[in-house]
C-alpha cells in the first residue's frame, strides 16, 4: 500500500508508506492529486523543481506547499516523478515531473493548504511512514 | 425558553470560560468531535476577553473550531491565523434580480450552462481576467472598489458591503509573492470544495418590514456568490503561520495550530494588514463574478432589462478590530471569526443607510440542495457573542467518509428530481459537499433566531447550483 485516506470530519488527513524516504515524498504527491482528481494524469508536461527544508518533516511540508503553488500558479498537476533525490546533508531536494494542465481534468476537492496538525515522518524497522492532513 | 448555553468551565490554563451554543439535537452531533475541546484550547490564549465562544454551526477546525468567535484585548492580546482560517474573507454575496421563479424555470438549462462557463470554477488559474502585479496590488488595496472604479460594477455594489467592500488597513507589502503569484490568475473564479455560484427564489418571508427594506419579496429570485480569497488568502495564512513558528515557537502552546503573534508586536501587525489584503482580494473576487452574472443574466434574458443589485456581502473567515462593552466597560478587541457572520443590530453606522433602520443582513448559505437564509443582526449579539452569529449548517460528516458512502450521480439526480439544475466539474466533489454531511441548517437558523443574536428574514430554495 503506498497510501491511505483516515476519516476527518473538515480535512483530508492520509497515512503514506515507504521503503525509502523518496518513496514517501513521492507517495504523498500521489495521495495529494488524487484527493483533487481521480483520473489518471497524463504525460504531457516536463516540470523541475527545488525545494529545502530545516528537517525531514518541514521538508516534506515544503514539498507538498510547492504542489499546491504548482496548482495554482501553473495549473500543473502532476503525473510522475522522472526523478527525486533528497540531499540528506544540507536537506534539499529537486525532482523532475511530468504531468499536464489541471484544465483537462475533472476536479472534486479544492486543497488550500498543508499543515503540520497531526503530522508526521518517522522509520518502523525498515519501513517510513507519514501522516499529513490538509486544509480543504 | 430552551437553555442553549452550554458553558465549559474555566479550568487548567484557561483564562476565560468556553460557552457553546446549541440545541440539546445540536450539541448531540458536536459533542462527537473535538469542537468543544478546541473552545477550551482558545481560551488558553493570552489576552482572550471574557469567553472563549463556539456557535450552533461549529465543527472541529484548524486550531480553532469552525464556528468559533474570540475577541482579544488590543494591549495584551494575540492574533491567530488560525482563528481566521487558510480562506481569508471566505464570504457571502447575495445579489437580487427582478427576475421570477417562472423566470428562471423557463430557461433552466439555458442558465446552468451559461453560468458554468462565464463564471471560471475548479482548482487552478483559469480566470480570462488577466492584470499586473502593479494592478494586483491595487485591488489587494482597494478591494471592491478598486473593481468597480476599474468599470465592473457600480457604487452600490460595494457600499452594500461588509466594510464597504474594502479594508482600510491592507497592505499589499505585507503580502509575499508567492501568495500573488497563486492569486494573479484567479479573479473572478469560484474555486471548488464547498464554495459555489446559486440562483435561489424566496420560498418564505418570516420578517415583511425588514425583508421590504432588503428588496426581497416571495418568488423573487436572488443570486447567492459563495467564495473566498483563493490561493493568495491560503498563502497568506501558510507564510504567516511559518512565520510566527520561526518567531514565537509552538512550545507552551494547547495546540501546535493556534500559534500566534500579539497584536501589538511587527508580526501580529503584519500579519492584519497582510490579511486585511486578502480580504480585499476576495471582496474584489465577488465583484467581479457579480459583473458576469449580470452580463450572462441580461444576455439570457434579453430583450427583457435583468436588474442584479448586490443585497449584501458579509465575510465568514476574518478578524476586525471592534468595540464592545465587557464587564460594563466600553473597549475596542480583536475579533476572531472563524466560520461566523458579523450580526450589527440596528443604527450601527457601519450598516448601510437604506438597511440601517433594520438592522445588517446576514447571509447564510445552506448546504447544497438545501434551504439559505437572510436574517437579521440585532443588538443581543453585541451583549453575548461579540456581535457574531451563525454561518451555515455545520459538517458532520468526513469528505473521505462522504466520498466512500454517498454517490455524486445519485445526488444529482436527487436534486433534480427537486427541480434543482446542477452544473457540477465533478460528481466525487458532489458527494463532499452532498446534503447529508451538514448538519440541519433550519435547525441551526432557529437557534440563532430563538437566542436573538441573529432573526429570520427570508427562506431562499435553490433552483440551480454552479460548483467546481
Amino acid at each position: 500500500m503506498k497510501f491511505k485516506f483516515l476519516s476527518h470530519t473538515a480535512d483530508l488527513k492520509f497515512r503514506v508508506y515507504g521503503k525509502t524516504i523518496e518513496e514517501i515524498f513521492e507517495n504523498s504527491s500521489r495521495a495529494l492529486f488524487s484527493s483533487i482528481c481521480e483520473e489518471k494524469i497524463k504525460n504531457k508536461k516536463k516540470i523541475k523543481i527545488k525545494v529545502s527544508g530545516k528537517d525531514y518533516l518541514n521538508l516534506l511540508y515544503n514539498f507538498l506547499e510547492e504542489l499546491l503553488f504548482l496548482i495554482d500558479s501553473k495549473d500543473f498537476f502532476v503525473s510522475e516523478f522522472l526523478s527525486l533525490s533528497i540531499n540528506k546533508k544540507n536537506l534539499s531536494l529537486s525532482a523532475e515531473i511530468v504531468g499536464d494542465s489541471g484544465k483537462n481534468y475533472c476536479v472534486h476537492s479544492q486543497i488550500k493548504a498543508v499543515t503540520y496538525n497531526n503530522m508526521f515522518l518517522k522509520k518502523y524497522g525498515k519501513r517510513w511512514i507519514a501522516q499529513v492532513v490538509l486544509d480543504v | 425558553m430552551e437553555n442553549f448555553r452550554h458553558e465549559i468551565k474555566k479550568e487548567g490554563g484557561m483564562n476565560v470560560p468556553g460557552v457553546i451554543y446549541a440545541s440539546e439535537k445540536i450539541y448531540e452531533d458536536i459533542k462527537k468531535d473535538r469542537a468543544s475541546e478546541q473552545v477550551k484550547n482558545v481560551a488558553k490564549l493570552k489576552g482572550i476577553v471574557k469567553e472563549s465562544i463556539a456557535l450552533p454551526d461549529c465543527h472541529v477546525g484548524y486550531g480553532f473550531p469552525i464556528g468559533g468567535v474570540a475577541a482579544f484585548d488590543l494591549k495584551k492580546g494575540i492574533i491567530c491565523p488560525g482563528g481566521i482560517g487558510y480562506d481569508i474573507n471566505c464570504s457571502v454575496r447575495l445579489l437580487r434580480t427582478n427576475l421570477k421563479k417562472e423566470d428562471i424555470l423557463k430557461k433552466q438549462k439555458e442558465i446552468v450552462k451559461g453560468l458554468y462557463e462565464k463564471v471560471p470554477s475548479g482548482v487552478g488559474h483559469g480566470s480570462p481576467f488577466q492584470i499586473s502585479y502593479k494592478e494586483l496590488d491595487k485591488l489587494l488595496e482597494g478591494g471592491a472598489k478598486y473593481m468597480v472604479e476599474k468599470g465592473y460594477g457600480i457604487k452600490e455594489d460595494y457600499i452594500h458591503s461588509e466594510e464597504e467592500g474594502c479594508m482600510e488597513e491592507a497592505d499589499s507589502s505585507k503580502v509575499s509573492k508567492k501568495a500573488k503569484a497563486r492569486g494573479i490568475g484567479q479573479i473572478g473564479t469560484i474555486g471548488a470544495g464547498n464554495h459555489f455560484l446559486e440562483v435561489q427564489f424566496v420560498d418564505k418571508l418570516y420578517n415583511k418590514k425588514v425583508a421590504k427594506d432588503y428588496g426581497l419579496s416571495l418568488g423573487q429570485v436572488v443570486v447567492m456568490i459563495h467564495c473566498g480569497s483563493r490561493g493568495l488568502g491560503h498563502q497568506v495564512a501558510s507564510d504567516y503561520i511559518k512565520l510566527m513558528e520561526e518567531e514565537y515557537g509552538f512550545l507552551g502552546l494547547p495546540d501546535r495550530q493556534l500559534i500566534n503573534a500579539p497584536i501589538e508586536s511587527k508580526l501580529g501587525k503584519d500579519y492584519f494588514k497582510a490579511m486585511s489584503a486578502a480580504a480585499n482580494f476576495a471582496f474584489a473576487n465577488k465583484q467581479l463574478i457579480t459583473f458576469w452574472v449580470r452580463e450572462k443574466l441580461g444576455e439570457i434574458f434579453y430583450p427583457k432589462k435583468v436588474k442584479v443589485e448586490v443585497l449584501y456581502d458579509v465575510c465568514h473567515n476574518i478578524a476586525k478590530i471592534e468595540e464592545y462593552v465587557v464587564d460594563g466597560k466600553k473597549m475596542k478587541v480583536c475579533v476572531h471569526r472563524k466560520g461566523a457572520t458579523r450580526s450589527y443590530g440596528k443604527g450601527r453606522k457601519e450598516i448601510p443607510a437604506d438597511y440601517r433602520n433594520s438592522g445588517q443582513p446576514v447571509l447564510i448559505p445552506g448546504s447544497m440542495g438545501t434551504a439559505s437564509y437572510v436574517l437579521v443582526g440585532e443588538k443581543k449579539s453585541e451583549e453575548i457573542t461579540f456581535g457574531s452569529t451563525v454561518h451555515g449548517a455545520g459538517r458532520v460528516m468526513s469528505r473521505s467518509e462522504a466520498m466512500k458512502k454517498l454517490s455524486g450521480n445519485e445526488i444529482k439526480n436527487n436534486l433534480e428530481k427537486l427541480g434543482i439544475k446542477v452544473g457540477a466539474g465533478s460528481e466525487k466533489g458532489l458527494a463532499q459537499e452532498a446534503p447529508e454531511v451538514y448538519k440541519d441548517i433550519d435547525e441551526v437558523v432557529r437557534i440563532v433566531d430563538s437566542l436573538g443574536i441573529s432573526k429570520k428574514v427570508a427562506k431562499m430554495k435553490p433552483l440551480v447550483v454552479i460548483k467546481g
